[in-house]
């Protein structure tokens, strides 16, 4: 089952296995500069809220109503993180528009390799963006549905879903049991962020970032793929957060200023014993943000100056509850 | 059930074994209270501090923030904004389900719907 708890979609089995539960938020963060360069990771600045659709049938898109699931309020051009939180070892597919984020094909059920189109929990804590190749995707940054910048748009030429797409599949009850027999320490990450005419937010790729999204170390066979818990996540633009829902809409997303002069590090996650994935070519070749607005002679993005990285917290495999990748702000 | 400082100084000298992050000092800087208020409080020579703080608490103890809370002898604002809207049906149903087993009421427990694909 999966359940919505302060912020968090909580996936439980309790019939595969007591333990089996993974918490998953969405963290606000900065955008970095969609300029060529790759930057580390930047810190999350606190989950988005998240909703019920089915809360809101008056106000809430009727699509949105169709596919169930729960929305979040995200401004143009902000960008965000998944952050996957809990021991119990998941599969998780990910997609943003139905085109899915590691492999950049359309959506499909069940958990492939050749090329591998899910991420692991707990080896993979974060994802980022869009895996563009070997160690480096590219941020995922919202933009209004309709408009062309989204993978989606780019990859199947139209914007009929927007949003994210998740699936998670946890590890079979014996396939666990012979994993924490083998680990002599459990991976634990126990810790645990102008107008706009669109309602309906996608996800497009934004600036590079060093991320490899690891090869499963385990077996296909290992996860239970008759379970399963899927979710839809809806990207509401947060103009109208408070007309769709009557909260107030989130404060403004944090420019690289107000990162560098608040002293918010940035990261770097290793997992020397995982190999990672290598990107894939559909992603490699979809125009960035900024890509696609000089094509069409548009400024989607207010600011997009190189940013100047001067703390870098690096964080290993197996992170310790006070390792988080956080910031105040 | 235990008293809530002896539980918060149980949890966070737990975590001190491990991790001197958790000290009196540190947690209390980071939660913004003097740590000798904190120490107090783990004493149960001070009242729990407010809703605020028990969720900042919560957050660097990783503690389910419900069961702090309730600890600490307080429903957090967004039960009370839901009891207040429908009093009469959440009393009901608090009286109802009070001795059901936890499995039971974990039937109840709303899913996130999932719709058309």
């Amino acid at each position: 089952m999966i359940e919505l708890n302060h912020d968090q979609l909580v996936i439980h089995f309790p019939e595969v296995h007591e333990e089996a539960r993974l918490a998953i938020n969405f963290q606000r963060t900065l955008r970095i500069p969609d300029d060529g360069r790759t930057y580390p990771l930047p810190a999350g600045l606190g989950p988005f809220p998240l909703r019920h659709v089915d809360d809101h049938p008056r106000t809430a898109p009727q699509q949105w109503i169709e596919h169930g699931g729960v929305m979040l309020p995200m401004y143009q051009a902000e960008a965000l993180w998944v952050c996957f939180n809990g021991s119990y070892p998941f599969a998780i597919k990910i997609a943003a528009g139905k085109i899915n984020a590691v492999t950049g094909e359309d959506w499909r059920d069940g958990l492939h390799r050749d090329p591998q189109d899910y991420v692991t929990a707990p080896d993979q804590p974060w994802l980022d963006g869009y895996c563009v190749e070997k160690g480096a995707i590219r941020q995922f940054v919202a933009t209004p549905l309709g408009e062309g910048y989204t993978a989606e748009e780019q990859i199947t030429g139209r914007g009929a879903v927007g949003g994210l797409q998740i699936v998670a599949y946890p590890m079979k009850r014996d396939a666990f049991e012979r994993w924490t027999a083998r680990t002599t320490t459990r991976l634990g990450l126990s810790f645990l962020g102008a107008t706009c005419a669109s309602l309906d937010m996608g996800l497009a790729p934004g600036g590079r970032m060093r991320q490899e999204i690891y090869h499963d170390p385990h077996s296909l066979e290992d996860w239970d793929q008759r379970q399963r818990a899927r979710c839809f996540v809806h990207i509401a633009n947060a103009r109208q957060w408070r007309a769709i829902t009557g909260d107030a809409p989130p404060t403004e997303p944090i420019s690289a200023m107000q990162y560098r002069q608040r002293g918010i590090p940035w990261f770097d996650y290793y997992a020397a014993d995982l190999k990672a994935v290598d990107g894939a070519g559909i992603l490699q070749r979809l125009k960035s943000v900024v890509e696609m607005g000089n094509a069409k002679r548009e400024t989607l993005i207010p600011e997009n100056d190189p940013i100047v990285v001067d703390r870098v917290v690096q964080l290993r495999r197996g992170l310790k509850r006070s390792e988080v990748r956080e910031g105040a702000f | 059930m235990a008293d809530f400082g002896s539980y918060v100084r149980t949890r966070r000298e737990a975590k001190r074994r491990t991790d001197d992050r958790f000290s009196v000092r540190q947690v209390a800087e980071r939660i913004g209270v003097e740590p000798s208020f904190l120490s107090k409080v783990e004493r149960g020579e001070a009242p729990p501090p407010s809703e605020e703080k028990v969720l900042s608490l919560a957050r660097e103890l990783g503690e389910n923030p419900d069961v702090l809370l309730a600890l600490a002898g307080k429903v957090s604002s967004d039960l009370q904004r839901a009891i207040r809207k429908r009093p009469e049906l959440f009393a009901t149903l608090i009286r109802e389900l009070k001795d059901m087993p936890d499995h039971a009421v974990l039937r109840l427990v709303r899913e996130v719907r999932d719709g058309r694909w």
